[in-house]
């Protein structure tokens, strides 16, 4: 099975310190892989490398079969990102900004109607203004502007942060169900009695660099 | 896979969501629009005891005001952009950079010549001034915005996420749009009457300059956008 994220002797810099530094890492189709680590490890600059949007110093780095020392744009429309920003105008109103991104990403203002509906956001908050609305409120509305592009990959940084408890069950769900239609999710977490209980696998990231590796349990396994 | 719908497409959609974005914020109305007045005013007080010179200079002091006020509205705009991780949304969403510098042009011209269409009423009522070549100064205001607003984009787009942003940009981009302020002003002068010559080698001047920039931003915005 090819790898849908194949890192080899990954070196990002951030300024002149080594985010990353060299990091081995395969993702496969279908797989929730769960990056541990403490802050300043690495982790959201690992995620930043897989959506594109970081470039490698040195090393090799091909996503959903991109290589991103060539050419890391191609990869960006077919991955989706839920990072510590909202990725949201604060000033317009939720479905103003679902209707934007659904449409900056080719998809349809339904699909992004479709999305709030799936993460559980109250039509009454439709016309809010983004700024009003609560943190949890806020993460979910990013939710769903990331699910309406159907991404292949899932780059998620501390997807519970800010969530109730339902949203965190409705998070944790999503993932399972984005892995289960073939979609591959590598997030990041903290909260690792709920992350590891969805991850089919975890990797635990210090220092820039990959420092062990979980395999899959047999009861998450059974779970998903 | 998600295609982006080409540059016109994205151009209309980030220039939707940007008017939108100032149709909500009412910065334009509510911050940028009385700074420009209060300029016109203060320039009236400055030199109202020679009414002559304030005639003279008529032209020259409408364009300066429209270049401090777009240098405001620019700032804003890309601020918008800087916040809340909003340029690494645009870099995944698969839009057209070109397409987003093209929008975004094409909403500060707008903002822009409204501003514009405002300081002239308060130019003719605060400094007496009669209107006379109509279609002359149409073309030189419309050219000179575009130009302005398309050297603009490039500029608030390279300092978008500088921490000096607010000093760095009007530093970077007012003597840059020296050629737009004298080809403006010149234009303006014979729209008035006040020169004998034809204004519209001036206007031909500004289009040229938006033309020159507005290629050149199309072609930068990506790298742009990529350093940003």
């Amino acid at each position: 099975m090819s790898a849908i994220v194949h890192l080899r002797s990954a070196v990002a810099l951030i300024g002149r310190f080594p985010a990353l530094a060299g990091v081995n890492l395969d993702v496969h189709a279908g797989e929730i892989l769960l990056l541990r680590g403490p802050n300043g490890a690495g982790k959201t600059t690992l995620l930043g490398v897989c959506a594109g949007l970081i470039g490698l110093s040195t090393g090799e780095a091909v996503v959903l079969g991109e290589d991103l020392t060539r050419n890391r744009r191609a990869v960006r429309r077919r991955v989706g990102l839920l990072g510590h920003d909202s990725f949201l105008y604060q000033d317009l109103s939720v479905v103003e900004n679902l209707d934007f991104w659904s449409r900056a990403a080719a998809a349809t203002v339904a699909d992004g109607r479709a999305a709030l509906d799936r993460l559980g956001v109250a039509s009454r908050l439709f016309e809010l203004p983004v700024h009003s609305l609560s943190a949890g409120q806020r993460r979910r509305v990013s939710f769903a502007a990331m699910i309406c592009r159907r991404p292949e990959l899932w780059l998620l940084d501390e997807p519970h942060a800010g969530l109730d408890s339902a949203g965190r069950d409705l998070v944790d769900g999503l993932m399972s169900e984005a892995a289960t239609s073939g979609a591959t999710v590598l997030f990041a977490s903290h909260e690792l009695d709920r992350a590891e209980h969805v991850a089919h696998r975890s990797v635990t990231i210090s220092g820039g660099v990959i420092l062990d590796e979980t395999p899959p349990s047999t009861e998450t396994r059974a779970d998903s | 896979m998600s295609q982006s719908g080409g540059v016109l497409s994205d151009a209309l959609l980030v220039a939707r969501k940007d008017l939108l974005l100032e149709r909500r914020a009412k910065i334009g109305i509510g911050q940028v629009l009385p700074f420009a007045i209060l300029v016109l005013l203060l320039f009236a007080f400055a030199l109202d005891p020679d009414r002559g010179i304030l005639k003279l200079a008529t032209p020259g002091l409408f364009w300066v005001t429209v270049l401090f006020s777009a240098v405001l509205t620019l700032q804003r705009s890309f601020a918008l952009e800087a916040e809340d991780g909003i340029l690494e949304a645009l870099r995944l969403s698969g839009m057209s950079p070109a397409g987003i510098y093209l929008g975004k042009v094409t909403a500060l011209t707008i903002e822009l010549l409204l501003l514009e269409a405002v300081l002239v009423l308060g130019v003719a009522v605060l400094y007496d001034t009669k209107f006379l070549g109509i279609p002359l100064l149409f073309a030189i205001a419309l050219l000179a915005t575009l130009g302005i607003a398309g050297a603009g984009a490039v500029y608030g787009a390279l300092a978008a996420r500088l921490r000096s942003r607010e000093t760095l940009l009007p530093l970077l981009l007012l003597p840059l749009l020296a050629p737009v302020l004298i080809a403006a002003t010149r234009g303006c002068e014979v729209s008035l009457e006040r020169e004998a010559m034809s204004g519209w080698p001036w206007a031909a001047l500004l289009g040229i300059f938006a033309l020159v920039y507005l290629t050149l931003g199309s072609f930068l915005f990506r790298p742009l956008l990529e350093d940003a």
